[in-house]
């Protein structure tokens, strides 16, 4: 019975500490000292949110950098987060990869025997992933000048300019956000 | 492989092992009652606390009252959560305005944050209240990590004391492990995660237009207080759906890499614990390398199936068959890698990539640490304990093929403990084979799989072996949230934790009462690399024997199938 | 050491053990052996299995020669069980028929004597014994002196003296009075006799499993539990993958992976164990005491009788004043007459020498007062005309001569050190407060003393010896016969706090003794060993007692107490190293026609999927009567450090436990298929 009683006297004060305490006391220091960080670094345009930095966006037109393929149905809807969960063995997997290789190669102009860099065909695990390898931008590059009339040595510098290197070097992997990318390409479009 | 690829695979086990060392050190420092660099500012606290609780800290308990508090503890805690679930739609901190939670799956996530498993039948962003993500599931990451902690220091505690009958204070344990342990190194943790960018705020979520003029809700929350204990108590259980694969959650390779830092680094240390309070530090450190080395092996194996790639992707035109499904661009495949080794040895069950689309034989190395029991690192505490139990059987064949009654660390090792042991040992193996069995026989089992083939059957072996050994991370092609699977995996969860906790600390009472044999020529040295070896071999055979079947007919079809093209 | 050795592979010994290991299938009997009692539960399915085949008509030949070998798998674990107790039945039989004809001369209480049977003896009865009678039960001596033959019990041909009063009273049961009368108080009812005891332990009815091995058990059955389920579960993936697997199979695969080579030698191997400690003469009370010999890390020696030849004769006397020689021998001599110690003894004899009259009856003079040695004086003595006439130790006779005021001559210091620091114990006589002078008592190593503590000491055993001599002398006999510590001007209860002080420390003792003094300390001792010729209180006290009444044996005893937990722990790890062979046998015959790429786990290349898992529970069988001869004689044991003996025992028997199945399972598959057997 001691320890009973002890028991939920214990249990309820750890919940203060751990429960109210510790996570209030993280919020308002966060919302002080990382205002932006804190609040899921959104990005406005005037005074419209247009995203967070660091939550990916589906782009389906040609002129815009594309993400990665979403598991999220809808792809991208950020109240949620989900990978595909296909086997490598998964015959679902298989006829996905292979009509999304045929996508890309299409809206690329590529010849039919040139290998996709595997993040732009393959769903990410949030199926929010704001950031595509820097092969997967490149691939894009000559698309985008296309459509954007702009030349491919600008793209290019845009992608080289945004793109992130690993933790020290070595931890991760070289990647871009989309989002800064087609925002960049945006801010040149408006410039001209 | 690339240099910097090397690099990591090399690197983080010395970083780990740095920072692992001094940690444990602090640890037995802590719960030896010496003083340490937080004593002026925590014990004034503890003190407080103990006056609140009606906590006598002098008073020493013998097993059965140490373990009856601990469940006492427990249970209570789970019942709270589950109760919080069922009202969370009545009180604040609900700007999303979710109802009640469906009871099987709130029965489910009760027991699986109270077991330290946190596997997660649910999408977290779209079912928990920013309420019962922190004054239920944080508290809960709190709690049961402390719990685990203090088990095993009472086990530790069993190997010290010579002729003793009791092995410490639970609440008193249970009070340091928070305030000295848990929470200074989550305050710090979720700064840094703040200032790469995870979210932490208590508004409702965010709804942008995007730049190509969709909608797009953004969730967030208090993530960042969360995401630093999940990792810190080898919890494991996210925020969001994703887990620390979701951009909000680990925004950046930094971030990865602290989490990823953070969640092995107290599991690491507790064997240089039991080192530092045994006063033999060589002994510490010969359970650490038994850990590293199967840690490595693992490592090893994992790396280089998913570095090969995929036959069938490179054969449907990806570059060089690279994986990337289910992995996010910003870590890549090497670090999903690490992340995913780690995350399976130790029992947190965070995840950074989805393990459902791993290769075959990873997700088979995988599944081996889960199997096993959680003993390489494992969970905070419960590792350690599940390793001294292996230890415990090791040493029992060492010391009849050295024609002595067996002894560990200097006390003889008899059928109570024998069988104590071999009960920490089994018992996850047993409930796994049984349950998996029953799930893939019924109706109720099959309809759940997202994969057919043998993958299927990787499916429900990967869910019971994470629910027994309270690992919790998933193949998550499974769709859990089922009363079937709710119900099921919670009596894994239920009895994996306290058929590890309950028979630990009767290990611990019993070693208390003995003496300590000294050291003579006739001892086998338990420090030696002869006794790493074997243990580590203990460790493998008992596993190999257990799942040589299982994950024949599961992973290792999966890839021979794959090899020659075949799919499901 | 005398090892009357029987050997076992006789027709007399085998066809017994047979019918015997037929007599345990009856499964009340094979549940003291758990691993061995689901075998047989699984085999009866089998069987049960062949019937069905036969009423429904199907081909029987694979699951018929399935069950065959469980079967033989039962009764070959049987059959090495049977055949160690025929052994041990075989020694105890030897012993026990020098008895069972014998008779007795119980004396009655009027005086006379009356003959009955020896069976009829009861604790406390008194018998005489004279030239040639057989000592019909265990007894002690009463009154007299006798020269007894012991060779029936210890196989040692020279006779030894048994006599009233000193630490050489016991008698055993079963041995020969070759000269001389006495009366012996009989200490034991017909049937509780060690010997019976250990007839029983031998026989296996009263064995009782050791600690060790009830934990060892337990680890059995956990296993064999896993595999059951590992092998139930089997069935319901196999189902799932759209294979399926047959009950024969399962079980063929579950008796495999259990430990049936450990699980069904290990009662052999703890009878035989019995056997062996039969065969060195010991007779143990309980198997744990023999266990715990394996264990010891601390011996206690007495100095007298264990590490130095018997006795230490009287070698020199040397007076104080020359001149005052004569006056020495006599103070000596009458001194002695009274001194029933081997030491005082050879006093008399050498002081009789001395005055030359020797042959001649010395009696007391008359009016004279013995007063006799006792351990606290630790003097012994005449009172005789007025005079005080003592013998004792240094310390002894100081007191006794300074408590009269007087002071030691520097001499007598001189004398004393200069005899002890030869090894050599001095007394000094002492006649009232005038040291007359000193007596050299002179001790002798035992032969190969030495070499048996240094082997000790390799098996990390620690060896004390304990003395009452002082300090000097216990060094010097300390540091010749290379013992690891002494102790020295020890009293009775010296030993007694010695023991325990170590056990506080978590040690464990052996002790070995014989005189009544002993017994309390034989009685905390952990191993207790005492020599069957000592005191009934001792062997009453101790857990072991040892038939050639030879201290150093324990060596031998330690080793057998080894050697029984090396040969479990060796045969458990080749039991289950085995298992790995086993699987890549079985586990790609269940799948390989399903599944065809599974052929990469067939790394024997078995001829086909009913040759391998016939191949495999063949094996599983023959192993166990491969392995007899080894649970019989025991794994040797060597005295390295513990992790050399570890490397070479995981060597053999884990890597050899790994890699042998594959190469038997592929022979065996090679002959099947060559005979076509499936």
């Amino acid at each position: 019975m001691m320890q009973l009683k002890r028991s939920i006297l214990v249990f309820a004060g750890l919940s203060i500490i751990c429960g109210l305490i510790y996570p209030m006391t993280i919020t308002v220091v966060s919302q002080v000292i990382f205002p932006q960080k804190s609040n899921a670094s959104v990005i406005k345009k005037g005074d419209v949110i247009i995203g967070s930095e660091i939550i990916g966006q589906l782009f389906t037109r040609p002129e815009y950098f594309h993400s990665r393929p979403s598991a999220i149905d809808p792809p991208y809807d950020a109240s949620n987060s989900s990978g595909s969960n296909l086997a490598p063995s998964s015959a679902k997997l298989w006829q996905q990869v292979k009509a999304r290789v045929e996508q890309v190669r299409k809206e690329n102009s590529l010849p039919s025997n040139i290998p996709i860099p595997a993040d732009l065909v393959l769903a990410s695990a949030s199926g929010l992933d704001p950031d595509i390898s820097a092969e997967a931008a490149l691939i894009q590059a000559p698309r985008i000048a296309r459509e954007r009339k702009i030349p491919e040595s600008v793209v290019e510098k845009i992608i080289h300019q945004n793109t992130e290197n690993p933790f020290l070097g070595i931890w991760g992997m070289p990647h871009v956000n989309v989002l800064r990318l087609n925002i960049a390409l945006e801010s040149i479009a408006v410039q001209r | 492989m690339t240099t910097g690829n090397w690099l990591c695979l090399i690197l983080f086990p010395l970083i780990l092992t740095i920072m692992a060392f001094p940690m444990g050190e602090y640890m037995a420092k802590v719960f030896s009652g010496g003083r340490s660099f937080l004593t002026p500012v925590l014990s004034p606290v503890e003190r407080f606390l103990y006056r609140l609780f009606a906590v006598d800290p002098k008073e020493e308990m013998s097993w059965k009252t140490y373990a009856l508090s601990l469940v006492l503890f427990n249970i209570i805690g789970i019942a709270v959560l589950f109760l919080l679930q069922l009202i969370q739609g009545f009180l604040p901190f609900n700007p999303q305005q979710f109802g009640a939670v469906r009871w099987d799956t709130a029965l489910n996530t009760a027991i699986s944050f109270g077991t330290n498993t946190n596997w997660q039948a649910y999408s977290g962003e779209q079912t928990m209240s920013y309420l019962t993500q922190m004054l239920g599931l944080t508290v809960q990451n709190f709690t049961s990590a402390a719990i685990g902690i203090a088990a095993s220091i009472a086990v530790i505690r069993g190997f010290i004391r010579k002729s003793a009958a009791a092995i410490g204070n639970f609440w008193v344990d249970l009070t340091r492990t928070v305030l000295y342990i848990l929470l200074p190194l989550v305050i710090i943790v979720s700064f840094v995660l703040v200032s790469q960018g995870v979210v932490q705020t208590l508004s409702p979520s965010i709804e942008a237009t995007t730049l190509e003029g969709g909608k797009q809700v953004i969730a967030v929350g208090p993530v960042a207080s969360q995401v630093a204990i999940k990792q810190i108590g080898t919890n494991g259980g996210g925020f969001f759906n994703a887990n620390s694969a979701h951009p909000l959650e680990n925004p950046t390779p930094l971030t990865d890499f602290l989490e990823l830092l953070s969640l092995l680094l107290i599991a690491a240390a507790l064997p240089f614990t039991l080192g530092a309070m045994l006063k033999n530090r060589r002994q510490g450190v010969a359970i650490f390398a038994a850990m590293m080395v199967l840690y490595l092996a693992g490592l090893g194996v994992f790396a280089w199936t998913e570095m090969r790639g995929s036959p069938l992707l490179e054969k449907a035109g990806v570059a060089s068959g690279m994986n990337m499904e289910g992995k996010e661009a910003r870590f890549g495949v090497v670090n999903s890698v690490i992340f995913a080794q780690s995350t399976t040895v130790t029992s947190c069950g965070a995840v950074n990539s989805m393990h459902d689309s791993l290769l075959p034989l990873s997700g088979l190395v995988l599944m081996f640490n889960m199997a096993i029991g959680e003993v390489i690192f494992g969970g905070v505490g419960t590792g350690l304990i599940g390793m001294l139990s292996y230890a415990i059987l090791t040493m029992f064949l060492a010391g009849l093929m050295i024609g002595r009654t067996p002894e560990l660390m200097g006390k003889k090792l008899e059928l109570f403990e024998m069988v104590m042991a071999v009960v920490i040992i089994v018992t996850p193996a047993i409930l796994q084979l049984v349950l998996s069995s029953v799930a893939i026989s019924t109706q109720a089992g099959i309809a759940s799989l997202g994969n057919t083939g043998p993958h299927g059957l990787s499916e429900i072996i990967y869910a019971f072996a994470s629910t027994s050994g309270n690992n919790g991370s998933a193949f998550a092609g499974l769709n859990a949230n089922t009363i079937f699977y709710n119900l099921t995996t919670s009596l894994a969860m239920i009895i994996g934790r306290f058929s590890t906790i309950i028979p630990a600390l009767a290990i611990a009472g019993a070693l208390a009462q003995k003496k300590i044999v000294p050291v003579s020529t006739a001892t086998f040295p338990t420090t030696s690399s002869l006794f790493i070896f074997m243990l580590v071999c203990v460790v493998i055979v008992v596993g190999a024997l257990t799942f040589f079947p299982v994950f024949t007919l599961g992973p290792l079809l999966e890839h021979l199938l794959m090899a020659v093209g075949k799919t499901f | 050491m005398k090892s009357k050795k029987i050997n076992i592979w006789q027709t007399k010994f085998i066809l017994p053990a047979l019918t015997e290991s037929l007599k345990k299938l009856n499964p009340l009997i094979m549940i003291s052996s758990p691993v061995m009692f689901i075998v047989e539960l699984v085999t009866i399915v089998t069987t049960v299995i062949v019937v069905f085949d036969i009423v429904s008509g199907r081909s029987i030949a694979f699951d018929l020669q399935i069950s065959l070998w469980l079967w033989f798998t039962i009764i070959f674990a049987n059959f090495a069980e049977a055949l160690a107790e025929g052994q041990g039945r075989a020694q105890a039989d030897s012993l026990k028929k020098n008895r069972s004809e014998s008779v007795a001369k119980r004396i009655l209480n009027h005086g006379g004597t009356e003959i009955i049977s020896a069976l009829q003896l009861k604790k406390g009865d008194m018998i005489l014994l004279e030239d040639g009678d057989t000592i019909p039960g265990d007894g002690e001596v009463a009154v007299g002196t006798a020269l007894i033959d012991e060779s029936a019990i210890t196989g040692e041909s020279a006779p030894v003296i048994r006599e009233s009063g000193g630490d050489r009273s016991g008698v055993t049961g079963g041995t020969r009075v070759l000269s001389g009368k006495i009366t012996v108080r009989i200490t034991a009812n017909p049937g509780e006799s060690f010997l019976d005891q250990m007839i029983g332990m031998v026989e296996g009815a009263k064995r009782q499993k050791t600690p060790n091995e009830r934990a060892l058990n337990m680890l059995l059955i956990s296993l064999t539990v896993l595999f059951v389920i590992v092998v139930v579960t089997l069935k319901y993936f196999a189902a799932y993958m759209g294979v399926h697997v047959t009950v024969a199979i399962l079980i063929a695969l579950l008796v495999c992976l259990m430990p049936t080579t450990i699980g069904g030698l290990l009662p052999a191997i703890g009878i035989a164990g019995m056997d062996r400690l039969l065969q060195y003469n010991f007779i143990a009370m309980s198997g744990r005491a023999v266990e715990a010999a394996g264990d010891v890390d601390i011996v206690l020696m007495d100095k007298t009788g264990t590490i130095t030849l018997g006795n230490r004769m009287a070698t020199e006397f040397i007076a104080l004043t020359e001149g005052k020689e004569k006056e020495l021998f006599h103070a000596a001599l009458l001194s002695s007459l009274a001194d029933d110690t081997p030491e005082g003894r050879s006093i008399v004899v050498l002081a009789k020498e001395k005055l030359e009259m020797r042959g001649s009856d010395i009696r007391a003079p008359e009016g004279s007062v013995f007063f006799p040695f006792s351990a606290e004086s630790r003097m012994s003595g005449i009172d005789w005309n007025g005079h005080r006439i003592r013998k004792g130790s240094f310390d002894a006779v100081r007191d006794f001569v300074s408590a009269k005021g007087k002071q030691l001559p520097q001499k007598v210091q001189e004398i004393v050190a200069a005899i002890a620091s030869e090894g050599s114990t001095p007394l000094l006589i002492a006649q009232d407060e005038e040291i007359l002078g000193a007596v050299r008592l002179k001790d002798v190593l035992k032969e190969g003393i030495s070499g048996r503590i240094a082997k000790l000491r390799q098996m990390g055993i620690k060896s004390i010896m304990i003395t009452g001599d002082n300090p000097l002398t216990a060094a010097t006999i300390a540091a010749e016969a290379g013992v690891d510590d002494f102790v020295a001007e020890a009293k009775p209860a010296t030993k007694l706090e010695l023991i325990r002080n170590y056990q506080e420390k978590g040690h464990l003792v052996a002790m070995i003794g014989d005189g009544t003094n002993d017994a309390p300390a034989l009685a905390q001792a952990d191993v207790a060993v005492a020599m069957n010729a000592g005191t009934q209180a001792a062997r009453e006290a101790a857990n072991i007692v040892d038939l050639d009444s030879n201290p150093t044996k324990l060596l031998d005893l330690v080793e057998i107490g080894k050697q029984i937990l090396i040969t479990r722990g060796a045969l458990t790890t080749f039991s289950v190293a085995n298992d790995v062979a086993k699987y890549f046998a079985i586990i790609p015959a269940i799948f390989i026609v399903g599944y065809p790429q599974l052929r990469i786990l067939d790394i024997m290349h078995l001829s086909s999927p009913e040759s391998a898992v016939l191949s495999a529970v063949i094996f599983n069988a023959m192993i166990i009567p491969a392995l007899i001869p080894l649970a019989l004689r025991g794994v040797r044991y060597h005295p390295l450090s513990a992790s050399a003996l570890l490397r070479r025992n995981l060597g053999i028997y884990g890597l050899g436990g790994l890699m042998l199945p594959f190469a038997g399972i592929k022979i065996i598959d090679v002959l099947i298929s060559m005979l076509h057997l499936v």
